[in-house]
């Protein structure tokens, strides 16, 4: 007993320091979004608050402690106040299995892209059960909405999957950055790449694909009725996500911890920076596209998942797949 | 041990307890929340006798999939019902009970006969069963089994799957008269000339445009 308790603590230890940096680097992402968004549109973007506005997001966190939070009459009060714990809950166990390093990493289990693909299906919970709770027309559109876009595009994420562990051979994580030690997948597999940011743009529910908070349409979609620490949980859960999408695309396609050389000055930064600073990489992407593009409509999105991106990412399995069986580079003999 | 057992107990605890207010509550998206709780502490338990490749299969088809679509029916189902007062089933004179008194019947026979199985003939499971090796992951050893010997019974099944999803289609499927689509070729080829018509248009009489 004494033994298992020793063992529960310094698991707490270990999630303490993984979650504590997720949380702050999510309120510093969110100002990076937002100073990036600006930066494409001429802006200033939030400048004021701390050097260069760093402590927006603090300032942003404390207003919404001390809001009200308003839960509708005629709401499902339980599920309703349930919806963001899901989603904040769901995005954060996810890093459980990231790897930031060689044995760097809190949960290195045999299945880990397979854990990351069934919790960021789950993720889509939170906002079906936000949008059925609120009782109102507008956040249950938006939740019906997010259902049918998040499902549709897991199904190409799923098949992009497929094609990267054709060439590992594992459902490991650390496997997957260590196949990756001579040729990182984003070259062999580059359509591959495009398709799983476009996808991981749908399934975080960012521009342009944002159809289920879409504000000229539907308000603020699912999130309407929230208000104060409950709006401000999803906004987290969301960004929390985002940034997981940037460390799985990191993961499965740029090499994870890797360094891009293995030469000297390179190989000397420590992995966790070469993660974090492709995460980085990938997040500023994200937040160019926002810049950039305008939002689809909603038959397009479906059309876009359903009758180009799978069909194509289907083919390529078939590609991959006959191109490593031909020339006998299959993994695991 | 003691831990695995009290999580083992938890986990069960929940997936009956769930499985039950599945059928008892009165709401029937609630019903659908608490099969997806069914479905996730299901696959703990999996994932706690060491089937980590299934019960990771089991969330992601399950409750990935199957069951928000499920959520996605009911309450497009419910949405007249909720407006007033929260959906709740009533009394119907008890018509459906005889045939669901047969089916929880056929299902108790089967748990008696698989339970008996198991209880009785020990040495049964272990003739039919292929040896696990505990070198290899379960990911693989499923791999090993589904994709040799079993790769033509895999084969139909998917093929019964496609069929299936196909007949679906088929059968949902109507055309409409009178619904406008988009046609990305039609709109990139539209020349300047279809596009542009100069109209004389003469005095007090306006000018008709065919769409």
């Amino acid at each position: 007993m004494d033994s298992y308790f020793s063992i529960l603590f310094t698991e707490i230890y270990k999630i303490l320091f993984l979650l504590l940096p997720v949380l702050v680097s999510v309120a510093m992402i969110v100002w990076l979004d937002r100073r990036v968004w600006a930066f494409v549109q001429k802006r200033r973007g939030p400048n004021v608050v701390g050097p260069f506005g760093l402590f927006q997001s603090l300032a942003d966190a404390l207003k919404y402690i001390f809001k009200e939070i308003i839960i509708p009459a005629s709401s499902n009060k339980l599920v309703f106040v349930l919806a963001p714990v899901v989603t904040m809950t769901l995005a954060l166990i996810s890093w459980a299995v990231i790897p930031f390093g060689e044995d760097f990493v809190l949960a290195d289990i045999n299945v880990g892209i397979l854990y990351l693909f069934a919790v960021s299906s789950l993720g889509v919970y939170g906002i079906i059960m936000g949008g059925w709770a609120s009782n109102s027309k507008y956040p249950f559109l938006g939740a019906i909405r997010s259902a049918a876009q998040m499902v549709s595009y897991e199904v190409s994420i799923g098949v992009i999957i497929i094609n990267v562990l054709l060439c590992v051979g594992s459902l490991n994580l650390s496997d997957i950055v260590m196949a990756q030690q001579n040729l990182w997948f984003v070259i062999p597999l580059f359509p591959m790449f495009v398709i799983f940011f476009i996808s991981a743009l749908a399934e975080t529910n960012r521009p342009p694909f944002d159809l289920p908070e879409a504000e000229a349409e539907l308000v603020a979609g699912y999130q309407t009725e929230y208000s104060g620490m409950m709006y401000a949980m999803f906004w987290l859960g969301e960004y929390a996500n985002i940034l997981l999408m940037c460390a799985m695309g990191a993961v499965l396609f740029l090499g994870g911890w890797l360094s891009p050389i293995d030469i000297f000055p390179f190989n000397a930064i420590p992995g966790p920076f070469w993660l974090i600073f492709k995460i980085l990489f990938l997040f500023i992407l994200f937040a160019l596209v926002k810049a950039t593009v305008p939002r689809y409509r909603y038959d397009q999105l479906m059309k876009l998942g359903w009758k180009i991106f799978l069909p194509f990412s289907l083919f390529y399995v078939v590609l991959t797949s006959s191109f490593l069986l031909y020339f006998d580079l299959l993994p695991g003999k | 041990m003691i831990a695995h057992s009290v999580f083992f107990y938890i986990f069960s605890l929940i997936a009956i307890v769930s499985a039950v207010m599945v059928t008892v509550s009165k709401n029937t998206v609630h019903s659908v929340f608490f099969l997806i709780l069914d479905f996730i502490s299901i696959s703990c338990l999996f994932i706690m006798i060491g089937a980590e490749f299934l019960g990771m299969i089991m969330l992601i088809v399950y409750v990935g999939a199957v069951a928000v679509l499920f959520l996605f029916v009911v309450m497009m189902l419910n949405v007249a019902e909720q407006k007033g007062q929260w959906f709740s089933s009533r009394w119907d004179g008890g018509t459906h009970i005889p045939v669901g008194l047969l089916v929880s019947l056929i299902i108790f026979f089967e748990l008696i006969i698989v339970i008996g199985g198991w209880k009785y003939k020990p040495d049964l499971l272990n003739s039919l069963s292929i040896n696990i090796s505990t070198e290899v992951t379960n990911t693989r050893s499923i791999g090993n089994v589904l994709y040799t010997d079993y790769i033509f019974l895999f084969q139909i099944s998917g093929m019964i799957l496609l069929v299936a999803m196909i007949g679906a289609i088929v059968l949902t499927y109507r055309e409409r008269a009178g619904v406008k689509r988009q046609s990305y070729v039609k709109q990139i080829s539209r020349e300047r000339d279809e596009g542009v018509d100069l109209v004389e248009a003469e005095r007090n009489k306006g000018v008709k445009i065919d769409v």
